[in-house]
């Protein structure tokens, strides 16, 4: 079991110094998890560290595909609403 | 220097005697002689300053560890700016090397902050290497940091090792039911924590690291986001609460939220402040604080002075290129730095000059006379284009306007207004047209425009929206200036007291 980063984020460098498997490496465009290396934090704790501070809704997925913070889950964000802002800003 | 001004009500409200004591006597009135000279030369702690010095921020902290609702990770962009924006990330090698470039390169350039794009102190590594090598390699340069606070008591020692003698801890709130309203998460002891509970850690932190650094004697600056319906009325308590616990400085800042920034508040709907909202509430804090009023919320990477950013010039691969001498470099700066502390002496004792010539109308002998005594003349609004100190841009190529009240009382700055500059001279002049009528708006409260000249289209423009524009007190000092004008209203029968301006009415 591992996490995977991917190209949505921003490269903040929040989560490298977190990880307990030193697993995240600083890459371009993004940063990458080593998935020999993830554990997922079973074992250091409770919640994986790097999902746990990370800024960027969907950007830390699970084996499955599944986005540790999905949409609205960190900026509080409504997904509807923010669909609508981009649709109005997109026809400016 | 000064005689201390004796009065028993609080510092922050004692006047000048003299009717053309300017804001900047008025502002720096308020600190101890001990305060004043550790911030004289700092842009963003002295308003006197920030006229003469620039400063310039390292983008060495990506990370954070907190969420605010006006902040938004994802955002880059060159054209924007607003605290938390950079255009490329440093490691503190080449945050060091940018340093001591733009030092040598702008000899104006006294101070050094890192300020993000995050938290400098969620980037411990990288700040404190940052600042290590500065304080080995540049010791002319003050350095400074600007933090949430979230753990900021985890790092007061270190911050006094380096010598950090400026900190800036943003506080929006004390209440933790209202920060719940401006801070959806934080990450705290290995897990993200949200709501109520997280604001209720954040705001503990923030004032017991205030206490920290103030019983350490670092000065310490309060930055607080107007966010309106939100803090709005809150901040009164917040300016107190920070004041009684040693903060030096309060700066009011009014929300940017846009929904093309996809922050929160942005996408939500969440207005920002108008000017007369902002100015109504650092008047309101006033009373107990002294407040800053000339906050430009730069980017975690601008370079200059405040209202301008030269940070194109030092991109990574410029800076390469450039051979520094910094030994040289010291030099220049120490000659540059003596020479605008004795502008700035100067400039102080004509402030402070009983019966100053530029103010015959209007003489006060003892501060609390003056409060007592009617009122002469009603308090005007006027823009400044301005430069160093001086009433010196040509209103076409102005990118910002100082905003000063002038009374009886002299001339306060009360904020400052964005404008783009309309004039390029090259094809960029056909939006001309929309961009004047957005200036104008931006000036829309203020009678005057002063400016060291100014073409025949604006003027009739000004004219027609009741701003009068004024290019006869060119590359004078603006607070002479702003006087001058207000006494000429004043005598020509325009400022009697209850007369509402037309164009306020």
């Amino acid at each position: 079991m591992a996490l995977e980063i991917i190209e949505s984020c921003v490269n903040c460098w929040a989560c490298e110094p977190l990880c307990p498997q030193q697993a995240i490496q600083a890459a371009t465009p993004h940063f990458l998890i080593d998935a020999d290396k993830c554990t997922e934090c079973s074992g250091d704790f409770s919640e994986a560290q790097c999902a746990s501070i990370c800024p960027i809704e969907g950007a830390i997925i699970n084996e499955l595909g599944e986005a540790l913070n999905p949409p609205g889950s960190l900026t509080g964000i409504p997904p509807a609403r923010w669909a609508a802002a981009q649709a109005e800003i997109a026809g400016r | 220097m000064d005689l201390p001004v004796i009065e028993p009500s609080p510092p922050a409200a004692a006047g000048c005697s003299a009717g053309s004591c300017g804001s900047t006597a008025r502002q720096m009135d308020a600190l101890s002689d001990a305060v004043r000279a550790r911030v004289q030369d700092h842009p963003c702690y002295s308003e006197d300053a920030h006229h003469y010095f620039a400063r310039m921020h390292v983008a060495v902290a990506p990370a954070c560890n907190i969420q605010c609702h006006y902040c938004n990770r994802k955002y880059d962009c060159a054209n924007e700016s607003r605290p938390g924006v950079v255009s490329e990330v440093l490691t503190p090698d080449q945050a060091v090397r940018k340093t001591l470039a733009v030092a040598a390169t702008i000899p104006q350039m006294s101070v050094l902050g890192i300020a993000g794009p995050g938290d400098p102190l969620a980037n411990p590594e990288r700040t404190f290497e940052t600042f290590r090598q500065l304080a080995l390699k540049a010791p002319d340069i003050k350095l400074c940091v600007a933090t949430n606070g979230l753990v900021l008591p985890d790092y007061v020692e270190e911050l006094a090792r380096y010598n950090i003698d400026h900190v800036t801890i943003t506080i929006n709130c004390v209440d933790p039911a209202i920060g719940a309203r401006i801070y959806p998460w934080i990450f705290w002891k290995n897990r993200r924590v949200f709501g109520h509970e997280a604001a209720a850690i954040l705001i503990a932190q923030q004032q017991k690291g205030l206490e920290m650094l103030t019983a350490r004697g670092i000065l310490v600056k309060v930055n607080s986001v107007l966010i309106p319906g939100v803090n709005d009325a809150h901040l009164p308590e917040v300016s107190r609460i920070v004041k009684a616990k040693g903060a030096f400085l309060h700066n009011v800042m009014p929300l940017i939220a846009e929904a093309e920034h996809g922050t929160f508040y942005g996408v939500m709907g969440q207005r920002s402040p108008q000017p007369a909202e902002l100015k109504a509430l650092q008047d309101a804090c006033a009373g107990d604080m002294n407040m800053m009023r000339h906050c430009r919320q730069c980017r975690a990477d601008a370079v200059g002075l405040l209202g301008e950013d030269r940070g194109a010039e030092f991109t990574l691969d410029k800076i390469e290129a450039m051979e520094i001498d910094y030994e040289a470099a010291m030099v220049v700066r120490a000659e540059l730095r003596a020479q605008i502390a004795a502008e700035l002496a100067e400039k102080r004792a004509r402030a402070h000059a009983p019966a100053a010539a530029t103010t015959p109308q209007v003489i006060r002998i003892q501060p609390h006379v003056a409060k007592s005594a009617p009122p002469v003349g009603r308090p005007v609004l006027m823009a400044v284009a301005a430069k160093n100190g001086l009433v010196a841009v040509h209103f076409g190529h102005a990118r910002e306007f100082l905003v000063y009240e002038a009374s009886a009382d002299g001339a306060r700055l009360v904020g400052h207004r964005k404008a783009e500059s309309y004039c390029a001279g090259d094809e960029s002049c056909g939006d001309a047209e929309a961009v004047l009528a957005a200036t104008i708006r931006a000036l829309a409260d203020c009678e005057v425009v002063l400016c060291s000249r100014i073409g025949f289209e604006p003027w009739g423009q000004l004219e027609a929206a009741g701003i009068q524009p004024n290019g006869e007190y060119a590359m004078q000092a603006i607070e002479e200036a702003v006087m001058a004008v207000w006494n000429e209203m004043l005598a020509a029968g325009k400022l009697a007291v209850g007369q509402i301006a037309a164009k306020r009415a």
